[in-house]
This record gives C-alpha cells, structure tokens and sequence, in this order.
C-alpha cells in the first residue's frame, strides 16, 4: 500500500511537473493564505502576549488608582495660575481604614528631579513611595534591600535604583551605598531593583523607561521636593500641587479586585468635587484585552478562511482543466485495468501535493514574515509550534476537498468515451 | 482445422444501442459467436459496421445493451465495475490504432501500468518487463518518453505493456492503421509468433493483406454478422 501511495505521488509530481508553470501559479494561492495566517496569528500573539504581560505587570491582586489632571476651562488661562486637582492623603487614609480586605495600600507620588552620579545625567522617574511598594508590585530586589519603614520614619535620605539607572549611573561598580544626587539633595543606594521582566541574562529591557526609576521614601520625598510642581508651557507658567500621583490598593486576593474597584469608585465620586482621578483594574483590562484578542482571531480566521478558500477553488478550478485536459489518459488507464478508486486517488494525490506544496512554501514564508517583522518594526512576535503544523493540516484539507470533485469527474468518466477524446 | 480448445469468450444476442437523441443507433443488432482459447480472428467489415463497437464490447471497457457475454467463465453482466476493470488488466490485452501511451511515463513505466492496477500484480513484473521489451527490440529505448520514439516502435511498447500481464486474450483495434507497410509487416509478425504461443488474438482491420494473416476472418455488415470465413494459411 505504500508502494502504491509512492508512485503515485511520484506519478502526480511528475504530472505536474509537465506544466511547471501552471503548477505554481497554482499553488500561490494556498502559499499565500497558509503564510498570511501564520504570520498574522504570530503577530497578533505578540501583540497580545505584551499586552497582557504590561497588564500584568500592574498587578493581576491591585486596583490602581491615578491622579488625572481635569480638562482646561478656557476662562482659566491666565499668564500663571495653580491647578491643584488629585488623589489626596484622605483619599489614602479612607481606604486603609475602610477595607479589611485590602493588604496594603501604597501611595506613590512622582517627582520631576534630575538624577546625577559624578557627571553622569538622566531623568528617570523619581518615586517617592512606602516600604509596602515592593510587596504589592511583585518588584525583585538585584542588590541591597528595598526602603523600609524605618527609612520613611526617619525621612532617610536612601534610595533604590531600577535596573537600568543603577547600569547607566555606575556601569562598572557596584552602586551599593553610593550617593547620588536627586535635585539637590543627596541619597545613599540602598539596593537595586531587577527589570520587571527577568529576561535572563543582561539583555536590556526593550523601552527602557519602564525600569528607568529611582525610589525614595515617601516621607523624605516630601521633606525636599514639596508638593508642588512648575511646569513651564508655551510661555506661561503653570503650578500643579498634587498629593499622590498614585494609590496602589493591594487586595488579599484575587475575587476581592472587583468590589474593591467599585468601593474605591464610590468613595471617590463622593470625595472629589471633579473627576480629577481614575481607577484602572489590571483584572478588567486583561479580561477586555483577551476579549479583544478573541474577536481578532475571529476576524483573523475570517480573513484566512477567504483567502484558503479562494486558494482551493484555485486549486480546484486548475484541476478540473487539468482533467479534461487528461481525458484520455484516464481512458488508457481504465482500459489498463484501473478501477474508479484508483483515478479518483490519483487525481486526489495529485491536488494535495499542489496544496501541500503550496503549504509548505507558505510555512516557510510564514515564519520568515514574523522575523522580519520582528527585526525592522521592532515588534513583538510569537509563532506557536501548533501554527504551522496547523497550516500545514489545513492545506492537506484544502487539497483533499477541493480536489474531490474534480477526481470523482475524472473517475466518473466512460472509459470508451474517455478513449475517444483528442 | 477445426479447434477443440475451450471457449473463452462467448457472445450470445449481443447488442448495443447508442441513443442519439430521438433517433437509437443500432450499432450492434444481435452477434452470435464463441472464440476458442488460441484462435486468431480478424474483424472486417465496411467504416460503421460496428468492428469498434464489437470490440469494445469484448475488451469489457464498453457494456451490451442486451445479451449475454461471457469471457473466462464470467458473465460481464454480472460483474460490477471494479470486477470489470480487474477482468480487463488480467485477461484482456488491448492495442489501440493511436498507441495511447501515456506521455508523462518513460517507455518502461507505460509497459508497468496494467501492473499497478492489478490486486494480486505479479511479482516479477519488472523482470517480465525488460524480457518483453529485450524481445520487442526496445531495450534501449525505455527510459525515452512516447513523443522521442517513432510510431512503430511506440506500437511495440503498447504491444509490451498488453502483454505484461500475460492475458490470454489479445484485442486489437486497427493496430497497424497508423504504420507503414514496414513496420505494419513486422507488427504482424509479431502477432504471429503470439498467436503460436498460444495467446487468443482478435484483429480489427479492414486491410484484407492483414486479415490474411489470421486464420478465419468475421465479416460484420451493420451490425450483424455477415459471413465467416476460413483463411488458407
Ligand atoms: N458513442 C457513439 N454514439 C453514437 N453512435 C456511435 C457511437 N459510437 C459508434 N457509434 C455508431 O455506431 C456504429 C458503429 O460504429 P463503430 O465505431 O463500431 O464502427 P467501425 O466498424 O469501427 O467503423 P470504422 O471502420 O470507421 O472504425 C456507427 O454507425 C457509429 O456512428
Ligand atoms: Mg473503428
């Protein structure tokens, strides 16, 4: 039985063969279709798996909730004026009085200082946090310690540095118990913090700004930098005061996210005179992105449904010509002894190894896509191993369906008649 | 010179009917006649007189309207298709007047095809293979495709691959038409030597220089029989 499978494949490969041509401006169509799916499905896989890693990075067990600077009113705009607006150290107090559920709250307030290290310069994000920041953001330490409560009784002037400020500031020494200068004040490293994603060896983190943090007790951040703000725009000068930036409420488990989002929503609304704030639930948004996900997929499979279907009745279209074409080898052949099976397998054979061709091809060209999407747009892509071998069965179906009908013609045919034909 | 070989093709009331239409084509109206094991007949007549037809109808790749026809014990009208196409690749060995090789297969692969089909093929089809074409004078020829070998020599293969099986009943529909008195002479020759091995040969012509070389000649006249005759050898 194989031997027989053997030769005919041999048989169809070199029937096709005699129009190379033809054979393959057939096969584009499924080498297309096959290529388009994997390719988009790996970058859709990217997409999403970034997505939900960002997300989860926020933390699957908090409920964030943001300062949002409310909209201008237009009679406002004055050469300089005060916006204060923003999470308050009420708003604080009243959830980790309120909720027995919440483990710890984290205020976090982000200050605009330089960071200097002997001539060294940057502009990381300075925030000024509690001891609880650690625990409730999953941070890993890399060196040292991260601050504690004793650092923010005291208003120490420690800080903790994030991976990539810590290899930019002291590229070469260890930054542990170093002193560098925030503003105008000077903080000793007291630890430092791994990348969000420990991605192995040294390899740098893609948007680096996300490790590009220093972290200073919430106490001492008060005590030098205030909680004002000048910004400077298109010539007119605006003060903010803001109190916290960021409350991280982390709750004990997972099924508490929801009604904690709801009560801090609640307790907002009731508190504040104008939305100047936002609750953002990692949970939510990673519930919506794999919803988004799905209905891409689905859209996704729409499109290379169409597309593999225009491919076969390619496939189909060509085959049909290619047995009527052959009309008279089909009569030699059933004149020879062939039973109907045995045209019907050969044709069949014949279409599926233009559509496994045409498959295989686009397997290839398929996986090449995400590569070279991956190293000029700098975007992430994820090719499962299930892709291609799903591609690769999926061309198997196409050539065997839709080379069916053309093969029963074929086999159908009056083996007299069949003889008869020029 | 009557032959006490068994009958291995018998047709009784054999008839077929092509409808065209309206109007129904009696190609075939009622054949009567038995072929004994070994015998060699030509099937002459006038162009429409139903030679092909009849030959079809003995080949089994055409069915009778009505009659009986039994070849090898079966009664065709009781086999189904498969049974039918098995019957043809083992007992029957056709050559056509246009060759039909097929053009994608070199010469030995065209002689291997009734192999293929076959349930039980025999096991030393490719030894077979190489002897036939050895004794057809194509040893050389055989991994040449159809188109780059002259019409004689692409009878020969075609003459090759009707015998691979070996089958005892030899069928053949104006072989010689498209051949020159050379090779048509050389062909026959051929048959021939078949013909004293023992093989059944039934020759549509309506050359009489080639039906001479059969021992009787049916002379068929709008599909009926009109006359057999014996030929002096
Ligand atoms: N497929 C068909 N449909 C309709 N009529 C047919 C068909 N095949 C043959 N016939 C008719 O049947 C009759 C016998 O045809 P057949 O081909 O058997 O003649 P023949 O003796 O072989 O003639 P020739 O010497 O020209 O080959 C003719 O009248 C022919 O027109
Ligand atoms: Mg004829």
């Amino acid at each position: 039985m194989s031997g027989i499978l053997t030769r005919t494949v041999a048989l169809g490969v070199k029937s096709l063969l005699l129009h190379k041509l033809r054979s393959l401006l057939t096969t584009l169509g499924v080498l297309f279709g096959v290529s388009s799916v994997i390719a988009m499905l790996a970058i859709g896989e990217g997409a999403s798996a970034e997505a939900q890693e960002q997300i989860k990075q926020l933390g699957s067990q908090n409920v964030i909730l943001r300062s949002v600077k409310p909209p201008d009113d237009a009679a406002s705009s004055q050469e300089s004026r005060l916006v204060v607006y923003g999470l308050t150290h009420n708003d604080f107090s009243r959830i980790t009085d309120t909720y027995p559920w919440v483990e710890h709250a984290v205020p976090v307030r982000v200050l605009q200082q330089e960071v200097r290290f002997d001539e060294r310069v940057m502009h990381p994000r300075v925030l000024a946090t509690e001891a609880s920041y650690e625990l409730a953001t999953g941070r890993m330490m890399h060196e040292g310690r991260f601050l504690s409560a004793t650092d923010v009784a005291s208003v120490a002037n420690v800080c903790v540095l994030g991976y990539e400020v810590a290899r930019n500031l002291m590229p070469l020494s260890s930054p542990l118990g170093q002193r560098i200068k925030i503003g105008n004040e000077y903080f000793t490293v007291v630890g430092t913090m791994l990348p969000r994603v420990p991605l192995g060896d040294d390899v740098p983190l893609p948007g680096a700004d996300v490790t590009g943090e220093v972290l200073i007790p919430l106490s001492t951040g008060a005590r030098w930098f205030g909680e004002m703000q000048v910004k400077i725009r298109a010539g007119s000068r605006e003060m903010e005061e803001v109190e916290l930036h960021e409350i991280i409420v982390h709750v004990d488990k997972a099924e508490n996210v929801e009604r904690t989002a709801a009560a801090c929503r609640e307790m907002l609304t009731r508190n504040h005179e104008q939305h100047d704030y936002e609750v953002i639930v990692p949970l939510e948004l990673l519930a919506r992105a794999e919803e988004t996900k799905r209905i891409f997929n689905i859209v996704l499979g729409s499109i290379a449904g169409i597309s593999l279907l225009v491919g076969g009745i390619g496939i189909m279209n060509v085959m049909l010509a290619t047995v009527t074409e052959r009309t008279r080898e089909i009569g030699i052949r059933r004149a020879l002894g062939a039973k109907q099976h045995h045209i019907v397998f050969q044709f069949l054979v014949e279409t599926v190894v233009l559509s496994v061709g045409g498959g295989l091809a686009g397997i290839i060209l398929g996986v090449a896509i995400p590569i070279g999407v991956e190293y000029f747009a700098d975007m992430r892509t994820i090719v499962q191993p299930s892709a291609p071998l799903l591609a690769f069965g999926i061309s198997v179906s196409i050539g065997l369906l839709f080379g069916l009908y053309p093969a029963w013609r074929a086999a159908q045919m009056d083996p007299v008649e069949a003889l008869r034909h020029e | 010179m009557e032959s006490k070989n068994p009958v291995v093709a018998e047709l009784d009331g054999i008839g077929r009917i092509y409808q065209m239409g309206s109007t129904e084509v009696r190609a075939l109206d009622g054949i009567d006649v038995s072929f004994r094991a070994g015998e060699y007949w030509a099937i002459m007549g006038s162009s429409g007189s139903g030679k092909s037809t009849l030959l079809n109808i003995l080949g089994c790749i055409d069915r009778p309207t009505f009659g009986n026809y039994t070849v090898n014990g079966y009664n065709v009208n009781d086999l189904d298709d498969d049974d039918l196409s098995q019957l043809r690749g083992r007992e029957l060995g056709f050559i056509f007047q246009s060759f039909n090789l097929i053009p994608q297969l070199n010469m030995l692969e065209n002689i291997l095809v009734p192999v293929f089909y076959q349930d039980n093929p025999r096991p030393d089809a490719r030894e077979r293979a190489f002897m036939l074409a050895e004794r057809l004078g194509l040893a050389d020829r055989l991994d040449h495709r159809p188109v780059e070998l002259s019409g004689g020599q692409q009878q020969r293969v075609a003459i090759a691959r009707a015998l691979i099986n070996d089958p005892p009943i030899l069928l053949a529909d104006e072989a010689t038409g498209n051949l020159d008195t050379q090779t048509t002479g050389e062909i026959l020759e051929l048959f021939d030597e078949l013909h004293a091995e023992g093989k059944t040969i039934l020759l549509v012509t309506h050359e009489h220089e080639v039906g001479a070389h059969a021992e009787r000649t049916m002379y068929l006249r709008d599909g009926l029989i009109d006359r057999i005759e014996e030929n002096e050898s």
